[in-house]
């Protein structure tokens, strides 16, 4: 054991310098970096799906130069003077200017093989994706302008921080607020495909994450309602292996499908082809 | 009130100190037929006097430490003393009999109403039956079922929230926790019936929420609704879940801020020195909101109610509508004292 371990680490350091390698973090092997790239970014190994950012997720659903942004002038404000050991205006502007967002959600129009659709996604780079004001109105509104002008709805979360504990019970409402505007849009008819990345977890799994007429997860996804810590604290054992995983959703009957990346696109055109 | 002193929170110490004084003249004076009731009288002046002192002043911890007071009110005691002829019913119809949640049909003020509550028991058997009010995904489905049971037979529905949140175990997730709260929020958004909610005491995250999106949401005195449990955000904060009392203020979860941020509807007042000094008093003052909030409601027309209970929703949120898209590089942490 010891000496498999001594070989890793050796083989880890010969292979590191020069950035053209990297670990994946679920199955532990080093792997070439533009393998990763080359698979939209999933582990040549294992499969294991790397979170990307929004802009990589329009370039992969939506048709070459058919995305329009909306909405992208909302940003967030610390209603309750958050001031903590890090208050929430360092966070903000911290995430700020890592991400060149203003907050976690990006929400538009585009086309998917030709068919218009109300597109959006959660950043999970930005404060772990999680839901404040501004992400409540995002997706609120995407449910709205899908209403008016009849559009199915495709919204992709990940987010790893659920509701934002910086607004407090203004981010708690946010999981009402958005889940009433998708029961208007359900009851008009509206379709809602919802997606399930890596790691889509509490107050956003709780709300409008579930709600889609037809859910999705990508492979090996952190998906549920409690952080696995926490439950490991509260009841004191272990979690069995593949615990709130998307092929454990799958198994429990609370997704549709889990679709690898490379065939996102197309499965999502196949069923608008279907519901749409 | 069996718990003994220990109970007692160390801020009400005072309160019972002179509570005891009392209690003790009264019985010399029983015994002995001396006639003490000067300083008796006295006593209860400044028994009164602390207890407005007290309670005039407290932090956002203290009333999470009321809200989870072991001689709290729960809905158990107040069933019997606002409803009339309660019928239980049990079951979600499809996987079990969540014990954190009661539901059933009973009367108040005339009118037949449907009862959701959380209850977290009061013996120590009975809190662990009832998994002390943290509902499993079964308890969620439940409440639903009950819901739609009052909406086809038009009965009003009155929810009474009080958990320390939605159960975090291994079959709680199995059995969709987070799809059966998402699932809750978006029947009850256009339930056609009233929903009148009201946190009695603990409102935890999404546990709390799952029952109280309503037409009227209000909060007794001392109870709080948060977004995370201050131990769980002092936990994140500083790692030391020890601090919950300094991540409790932060967090606004008091009554009267949530008043202030547009969350609720109304405060609802406890006897002085809380509800659990006079549970009969809390209930009186509990049911008289009931019955206003059921007389304002069934005059309203179905559209009129689901288009205020969508708007009501709808206009949560504090956010900035920047003119220009691109990011204003916002230095405003290094700009603040």
């Amino acid at each position: 054991m010891a000496f498999e371990k001594i070989k890793k680490i050796l083989r880890r350091k010969k292979e590191l310098p020069g950035g053209l390698w990297m670990k994946c973090p679920d199955c532990g092997n080093m792997i070439y970096k533009k393998d990763v790239e080359n698979r939209k970014m999933v582990c040549p190994d294992c499969a294991y799906h790397f979170s990307i950012a929004p802009q990589e997720r329009v370039d992969l659903m939506l048709d070459p130069g058919t995305w329009t942004r909306l909405w992208s002038n909302l940003a967030p404000v610390d209603a309750l003077r958050f001031e903590g050991i890090t208050s929430y205006r360092q966070k903000m502007a911290a995430a700020q200017k890592e991400t060149g967002e203003k907050d976690a959600i990006w929400a538009g129009t585009g086309r998917i093989e030709g068919r218009p659709v109300v597109f959006g996604v959660t950043d999970s780079r930005f404060m772990m994706g999680s839901m404040g004001s501004v992400l409540g109105e995002g997706v609120t509104r995407m449910f709205e302008y899908g209403l008016q002008r009849r559009l199915p709805v495709l919204l992709i979360s990940g987010s790893g921080g659920g509701a934002r504990m910086y607004e407090g019970c203004l981010s708690l409402m946010q999981m009402a607020k958005t889940s009433a505007a998708i029961a208007r849009f359900s009851d008009a008819g509206g379709l809602y495909i919802s997606v399930l990345t890596n790691p889509t977890m509490a107050g956003v799994m709780a709300s409008f994450a579930s709600l889609g007429d037809v859910m999705i997860a990508e492979p090996k996804a952190l998906i549920g309602f409690t952080g696995p810590r926490v439950i490991e604290q509260t009841i004191r054992q272990e979690l069995p292996k593949g615990f709130q995983t998307s092929e454990f959703l799958l198994d429990h009957g609370f997704v549709d499908m889990v679709v690898p990346r490379e065939r996102l696109r197309q499965e999502v055109a196949r069923l608008l082809d279907y519901l749409g | 009130m069996s718990e003994g002193a220990a109970a007692w929170l160390d801020f009400e110490k005072p309160i019972v100190d002179i509570e005891q004084k009392i209690a003790t003249l009264e019985s010399v004076q029983k015994k002995s037929g001396v006639d003490m009731s000067e300083e008796i009288a006295k006593l209860r002046e400044e028994c009164a006097q602390k207890k407005r002192e007290v309670f005039a002043k407290l932090t956002a911890w203290q009333q999470v430490q009321l809200a989870r007071h072991p001689f709290r009110p729960e809905a158990t005691d107040y069933i019997p003393l606002i409803f009339e002829d309660f019928a239980e019913l049990h079951g979600d119809k499809s996987f079990g009999d969540d014990k954190a949640i009661t539901t059933g049909l009973c009367r108040i003020g005339g009118r037949r109403v449907m009862l959701v509550a959380h209850c977290k028991g009061k013996t120590t058997k009975e809190r662990m039956a009832r998994n002390f009010g943290s509902p499993h995904p079964e308890g969620h489905r439940k409440a639903l079922e009950k819901m739609k049971l009052a909406e086809k037979f038009r009965l009003p529905v009155i929810t009474l929230v009080n958990t320390p949140g939605a159960y975090p175990g291994i079959g709680a997730e199995e059995r969709g926790q987070a799809a059966i709260i998402a699932r809750n929020l978006f029947e009850m958004s256009r339930l056609k019936t009233p929903i009148i909610s009201i946190v009695i005491g603990e409102g935890g995250s999404g546990g709390a929420l799952g029952i109280c999106i309503a037409d009227r949401l209000s909060m007794l005195e001392h109870a709080y609704l948060s977004v995370i449990s201050p131990e769980g955000c002092a936990a994140i904060l500083w790692r030391d879940s020890a601090k919950a009392p300094l991540a409790a203020e932060l967090l606004r979860l008091t009554a009267p801020d949530l008043l202030h941020l547009g969350v609720i509807n109304e405060i609802i007042l406890e006897p002085l020195g809380g509800a659990h000094r006079d549970t009969q008093a809390a209930a009186n003052l509990l049911k008289a909101a009931l019955v206003r909030y059921l007389e304002e409601l069934e005059g309203e027309r179905l559209e009129r109610l689901l288009e205020k209970r969508y708007d009501k929703y709808r206009k949560i949120g504090v956010f900035l509508e920047e003119e220009s898209a691109k990011l204003a590089v916002t230095d405003e942490a290094k700009a603040r004292p």
